[in-house]
């Protein structure tokens, strides 16, 4: 009931225009990695998604700001099942990889924000070495390339009631990392991958 | 605000009813017998089209049987729709957000409220006086200086177009004109119908047998034949609704041709500006038309001056 608010809610704010331009939308194990310019990019992407497979896809939040507030928490733990992670500093105990991969499991999904931070001016910040990782650990998962737009306008970084300007969700062609690539220039693909979504 | 169901409306509803119908029958028909080829696209966006035209009507109905109010609360949510796909066209900067949040949620239900208390004296002046030297002031207290004057030019004219324009569709039924008291909701049908079956009418004269583009440049669809038949066929059909209305049939035909000029105009006026941005549509609501904005364009400026043309001759 209130996961069903929440996705009305997201989707009336946002006014979505979603667009599956480089795959469908269809329930297979994949990474989705987007560009992040608001709080709102995890939820807005998250409920973009078809039921099915909205079920099975966890966006990866970090830990340090949904856990300062009860509804907060509320909404990651029980709503949108989000992967909660250290991000300031991670130790071996406290790895973000490792609580990744083990929240993938063999059936879900992740929504990651691989630049690590948002971007107040909304230009894309060179992606960290987590994406990499990933695709190193699970070779066989597809890894999606997603751009959000206009999110930043609606609810940008500091601000707290949102304007209702029309936001827009495309998901561009899986990547995948080939045999020996090196870590940056698969970085920089995948950024390069999110960045060509702009112009279509 | 009340407002009279008499013969005259229900011959107006039925009308615009039995125009739908044909309208969906043609479609059927059409796109039952011609074959594969690239007028299937245009039968398909005409059958959208209509389709879209049914809901539209449906909602427009169900805000005139409300006697009134639900006028002022549709033109209200049209104006906050209209004013979204214009923002979000617009490059505004991270110092424009609390100007618009005032925007979207104070000054769009201020204007709204004082049309359903119809409450001319301050209607007619909330945005071109109040908004117009709040919204630089509240984006100037933001501190930022870059492209100032762009960005409040371009909220106040979203403003004036999407909200203040709009919003004398409803207003006209504040209208105090003798011996026509409680009908003015058959007025604001009136109008809103001559200036749609103008943009129809428009578009199927220049979709039949337009050849020489009048502005290429600013519209690709608009033709001499689309105008000329267009304006000339609606300006008759308003001419010959001067029964609904508290015009004469020559008013009427008069009313009729300032109403599908302007709206003519405002149509040419927004498709500068999609151009401009690099836009075919200003939105993917209405299924068959695109955004709101684009269904609404020359409402938009055609409202305003047949209000002050009634208002100033006939009350």
């Amino acid at each position: 009931m209130i996961k069903q608010l929440v996705i009305m809610a997201a989707k009336l704010v946002s006014g979505s225009n979603i667009r599956w331009l480089g795959c469908a939308p269809i329930v297979r194990q994949r990474v989705y990695f987007a560009n992040h310019t608001s709080n709102l990019d995890a939820l807005v992407i998250w409920a973009a998604l078809p039921p099915p497979i909205r079920d099975t896809t966890r966006p990866v939040a970090a830990r340090d700001y949904w856990i300062n507030s009860r509804v907060k928490l509320y909404l990651a733990r029980q709503v949108f099942n989000a992967v909660l992670i250290e991000r300031k500093k991670p130790t071996s105990h406290d790895n973000p990889l490792a609580d990744m991969l083990q929240a993938m499991g063999q059936t879900h999904s992740l929504i990651i924000f691989p630049e690590g931070g948002r971007q107040a001016d909304g230009e894309l910040a060179p992606f960290k070495s987590g994406l990499f990782h990933l695709a190193k650990d699970r070779p066989e998962v597809e890894f999606v390339p997603v751009l959000v737009e206009n999110l930043n306008r609606i609810l940008p970084k500091g601000e707290f009631l949102p304007v209702p300007v029309l936001g827009s969700v495309t998901f561009g062609a899986p990547i995948k990392l080939e045999p020996g690539e090196p870590k940056n220039a698969f970085l920089e693909r995948a950024q390069a991958a999110v960045k060509a979504l702009n112009h279509l | 605000m009340t407002l009279q169901i008499d013969k005259s409306t229900c011959a107006l509803v039925g009308g615009v009813v039995a125009l739908l119908v044909t309208a969906t029958l043609t479609g059927w028909i059409l796109s039952a017998v011609t074959p594969k080829d690239k007028a299937r696209g245009t039968i398909q966006n005409l059958n959208a089209r209509v389709k879209a035209w049914w809901m539209m009507v449906a909602l427009f109905g169900v805000a005139m049987a409300t006697g009134g109010i639900g006028s002022v609360v549709l033109f209200g949510f049209t104006s906050f729709l209209a004013l979204r796909e214009f923002i979000t066209l617009t490059p505004t900067r991270r110092g424009d957000h609390r100007t618009l949040f005032w925007v979207f949620f104070v000054i769009v239900p201020l204007q709204y409220y004082l049309i359903a208390i119809k409450w001319y004296g301050l209607f007619a002046i909330l945005i071109p006086v109040y908004a117009f030297l709040f919204v630089p002031i509240r984006s100037a207290l933001a501190g930022d200086c870059e492209h100032f004057l762009e960005r409040t030019a371009k909220i106040q004219w979203g403003l004036m177009i999407c909200v203040y324009c709009v919003s004398y569709v409803p207003a006209l039924l504040s209208l105090d004109i003798p011996g026509y008291a409680h009908q003015n909701g058959k007025l604001m049908f009136y109008f809103v119908l001559v200036a749609q079956i103008s943009d129809v009418l428009q578009y199927a004269w220049g979709k039949t047998l337009g050849k020489r583009k009048i502005l290429p440049r600013v519209s690709p669809n608009k033709t001499w034949a689309g105008f000329l038949g267009g304006i000339l066929c609606a300006t008759l059909i308003g001419m010959g609704l001067w029964w609904a209305t508290p015009f004469t049939p020559w008013q009427s035909a008069g009313m009729s041709l300032a109403i599908t000029l302007m709206g003519f105009g405002g149509g040419l006026v927004m498709s500068a500006i999609k151009r401009d941005r690099g836009v075919k549509d200003y939105g993917q609501m209405i299924e068959g038309h695109g955004g709101v904005l684009d269904r609404i364009d020359s409402l938009c400026f055609a409202a305003p001056v047949f209000f002050h043309l009634t208002r100033f001759y006939f009350t």
